[in-house]
């Protein structure tokens, strides 16, 4: 138990935790606001119904959301001053960039949302949600670009003993922050929908409120399929970008260990770490694994060994994720497209409408999993390639890490526990009878 | 050079608006249990800040994230010193921004107490906090030359320290108290007005007390000594103090709380203006001080965050300014009778 070791579980703790609601906030947002455009332009009062129940559920999530996001800015300083003086003139400015030019907008606005339905018009009020919509996705864009750098750093110099900001456009605009919004932004639409589809799948198999949760099923399906097939595209680039940008993550992620050209996939492995080798391979795929990283059957994927072990990142963790990841992905495709063709008669299948009720944790579950194998796969680097995780933490004194990290479990255990009962509680309610 | 001081100033003037705008709804939370006494009052008191206190935490955030751009040594330094201060903070405000959402959505009264009482300890522990931490780096802090904090929590709570907690609660307090008289009408209104009232009077001699013991405590006031005009902060901050009091004596509660906003203001400047060119003195040697000009980031992100805040800042500005115009008027038993009210 020391300073490096308790922070980093701290930290992983307290984003993990965070990460458990920011993505309804950014995709609920997102639905809430096309439900309630569909109420101001059609004056349907099953279109405010659905405001109301689905904006309440996204508000109850919305609190807890943020004031854990809170600590997060403040634990860099904290727990990591080594890392914020050595880079804070490039990863403090995206931090303040984010909350002055998103964070604001959405945190003043929420409050406009859920004290103005009398005092803005139906479409004034539906716009504020728009707005809410596209300042927390904006927000969670700038934490990306933030994020971006830290898996692959570039506009800089090292100048005065630190890293310096030499080009921000390069910094902003970089592929790499693009493919992780995406990333990022479809995972967390995925989530809401399939929130939305298992509330209402719930319902259903009740033969409750029918045609409320048979609407709102179907809003959530359509953005659920996009989403979900675009995910599957978008992550096979990512993958291939890792390979390009951070080998040692591919490999890891892969539980390659040796240098090859037609390497194999194969579609189940466990890593042996301390033998360098997987203790099982089986099913494999001949030359998949080089044409998934390089898009050649020929090209050839550097393997573990080729790294030495000290800058190699843990291979188990960062191999689970990653492929427990990415059946998900799949299977959330495979969902939605059944979901498709029985889109108009949904009460008539019930079987789907419990598999669906019971996969609401299932893109929790992923999109944990991928910030796990972003964070995990990076090491032992905090900075790819510039600092290394030891070299960022705080000269502070055990104890105090101890003492704050009991406290986040606890607190945190008791928010958590809260949050989700009241969000279960109100969604088993159903929407307002009155 | 110039970049940085100006950012220094931008630096205490983000500080300030958050006092300014979080310490209302922080004086308010740390009211609640005294000045409420039915279900309808508490919910009134909710409700008063209910629309407005998360866009004011914001300000908390940029603050926070602006001392990290602008200045990443001191942001670094400051953070790992204050540690355990800085959590508590945190917690308290973590159990305090879920008890607005939470408190309402199961109807027993043994629920809404757990939800008042973290309100209540959410509000007050930051009030405190932060005017201990302020006046704890007027007075200096014992780091060495690698920024490595030689204290723990308690060196923090020595008596000048206490009185910048004392002087800052109350100020939120008597800040709060106004809001409140703003925005409720009868019983509870009136008892706003009249806590505010009672509480200026120690307010007052708080704050007298905390400017002669600055005088021994700090070096605040060599600036000044330096450039006597300066003077006129305090000046301006001691009339808005006794303004308050005027305008709370003629009812007129709006003009009593931009009084109360720029004391709370003026207050934050005559530590800021005193500290310059330091953000983060040391008590142990002069030399390992954190200065505007030892400790800020180059001059291109100085540069590029100058034209971020320039934009940003005043469009923020706005739409709050909006948002508080729409929530200005009177509590009303409408407004509770809301599915969403708090």
């Amino acid at each position: 138990m020391n300073v490096l070791f308790l922070s980093r579980l701290q930290f992983a703790t307290a984003t993990m935790f965070h990460f458990l609601f920011v993505p309804l906030t950014l995709g609920l947002s997102i639905l809430v606001a096309v439900m309630e455009t569909k109420y101001a332009r059609t004056g349907d009062e099953v279109y405010l119904k659905m405001t109301k129940f689905w904006g309440k559920l996204f508000l109850i999530n919305f609190a807890v959301g943020i004031v854990t996001g809170i600590t997060l800015e403040f634990q860099f300083g904290t727990n990591w001053s080594r890392y914020s003086a050595f880079v804070g003139d490039i990863f403090g400015s995206l931090l303040a960039i984010e909350a002055t030019a998103a964070f604001f907008l959405e945190s003043t606005l929420i409050g406009v949302w859920v004290f103005g339905w009398k005092k803005l018009s139906r479409k004034a009020h539906a716009t504020v949600m728009w707005f809410i919509a596209g300042a927390s996705n904006l927000s969670a864009l700038w934490i990306l670009i933030a994020n971006s750098w830290m898996q692959h750093p570039v506009g800089y110099v090292i100048k005065n003993g630190r890293a310096e900001l030499n080009d921000f456009a390069a910094v902003v605009f970089q592929p790499w922050a693009l493919l992780e919004f995406s990333h990022v932004v479809s995972a967390a639409v995925i989530l809401s929908s399939f929130f939305v589809m298992g509330v209402s799948a719930y319902h259903l198999l009740k033969k409750q409120h029918l045609d409320f949760f048979k609407r709102s099923f179907r809003i959530a399906l359509a953005f659920g399929l996009v989403f979900s097939i675009l995910e599957v595209v978008e992550g096979h680039i990512h993958a291939a970008d890792v390979a390009k940008m951070q080998p040692a993550k591919l490999a890891a992620m892969e539980s390659h260990w040796e240098t090859t050209t037609y390497a194999p996939k194969y579609l189940f492995a466990i890593p042996d770490e301390k033998n360098e080798r997987n203790a099982v391979e089986i099913l494999p795929i001949p030359g998949l694994l080089s044409l998934l990283a390089t898009h050649s059957l020929s090209g050839e994927v550097k393997g573990l060994k080729d790294f030495p072990r000290d800058e190699r990142p843990p291979v188990f963790i960062s191999y689970i994720s990653f492929n427990l990841m990415v059946a998900l992905g799949f299977y959330f495709a495979l969902m939605t497209i059944i979901g498709w063709f029985k889109r108009n008669r949904l009460a008539e299948s019930p079987g789907y409408l419990k598999l669906m009720l019971f996969s609401i944790p299932l893109p929790y579950l992923a999109n944990e999993l991928g910030w796990v194998l972003a964070e995990v796969g990076r090491q032992p680097w905090i900075v790819y390639g510039v600092m290394k995780t030891p070299n960022a933490v705080s000269p502070i004194a055990t104890s105090q890490v101890l003492t704050s990290f009991l406290a986040f479990i606890l607190v945190y255990g008791l928010l958590g526990a809260v949050g989700f009962y009241l969000i279960v509680r109100n969604a088993r309610r159903g929407p307002e009878t009155a | 050079m110039a970049l940085q001081n100006v950012w220094f100033f931008l630096w205490g003037l983000l500080w300030a608006v958050y006092f300014l705008t979080d310490g209302f709804d922080l004086g308010l939370g740390s009211l609640l249990p005294f000045i409420a006494k039915t279900e309808e009052e508490k919910r009134i008191v909710y409700n008063a800040m209910g629309p407005l206190w998360d866009g004011n935490e914001v300000w908390l955030i940029t603050a926070g994230g602006v001392t990290f751009a602008a200045f990443p040594l001191v942001y670094a330094v400051m953070f790992s010193s204050f540690y355990s201060a800085l959590m508590l903070i945190l917690f308290a405000l973590i159990i305090r921004g879920v008890s607005f959402e939470f408190r309402g959505k199961i109807e027993s009264p043994g629920w809404k107490r757990i939800w008042d009482t973290t309100l209540f300890l959410g509000s007050l522990l930051p009030a405190i906090l932060f005017g201990a931490a302020f006046a704890n780096i007027f007075r200096g802090i014992p780091i060495d030359q690698q920024g490595v904090y030689h204290g723990t929590l308690l060196t923090l709570l020595n008596p000048y320290g206490l009185l910048g907690g004392v002087l800052f609660l109350l100020l939120f307090l008597v800040h709060g108290a106004i809001w409140l008289a703003i925005r409720s009408e009868g019983a509870i209104h009136e008892r706003a007005g009249g806590t505010a009232r009672k509480l200026w009077p120690l307010l007052l001699v708080v704050a007298v007390v905390f400017l002669i013991a600055s005088k021994f405590a700090t070096n605040l006031y060599a600036n000044y000594l330096a450039h006597p005009t300066l003077f006129i902060v305090i000046l301006i901050t001691v009339l808005a103090l006794l303004g308050t009091r005027v305008f709370l004596a003629k009812r007129n509660y709006w003009k009593a709380w931009f009084s109360s906003a720029l004391t709370i203001v003026g207050a934050t400047f005559f530590g800021v203006i005193g500290l310059f060119p330091n953000m983060f003195p040391s008590s142990l040697n002069p030399a390992y001080s954190l200065t505007a000009h030892n400790a800020s980031s180059s001059p291109l992100t100085l540069k590029i965050m100058l034209i971020v805040v320039l934009i940003f800042v005043p469009i923020v500005l706005i739409y709050q300014i909006w948002a508080y115009h729409l929530f200005k008027g009177k509590v009303t038993e409408e407004d509770l009778a809301y599915e969403e009210a708090y």
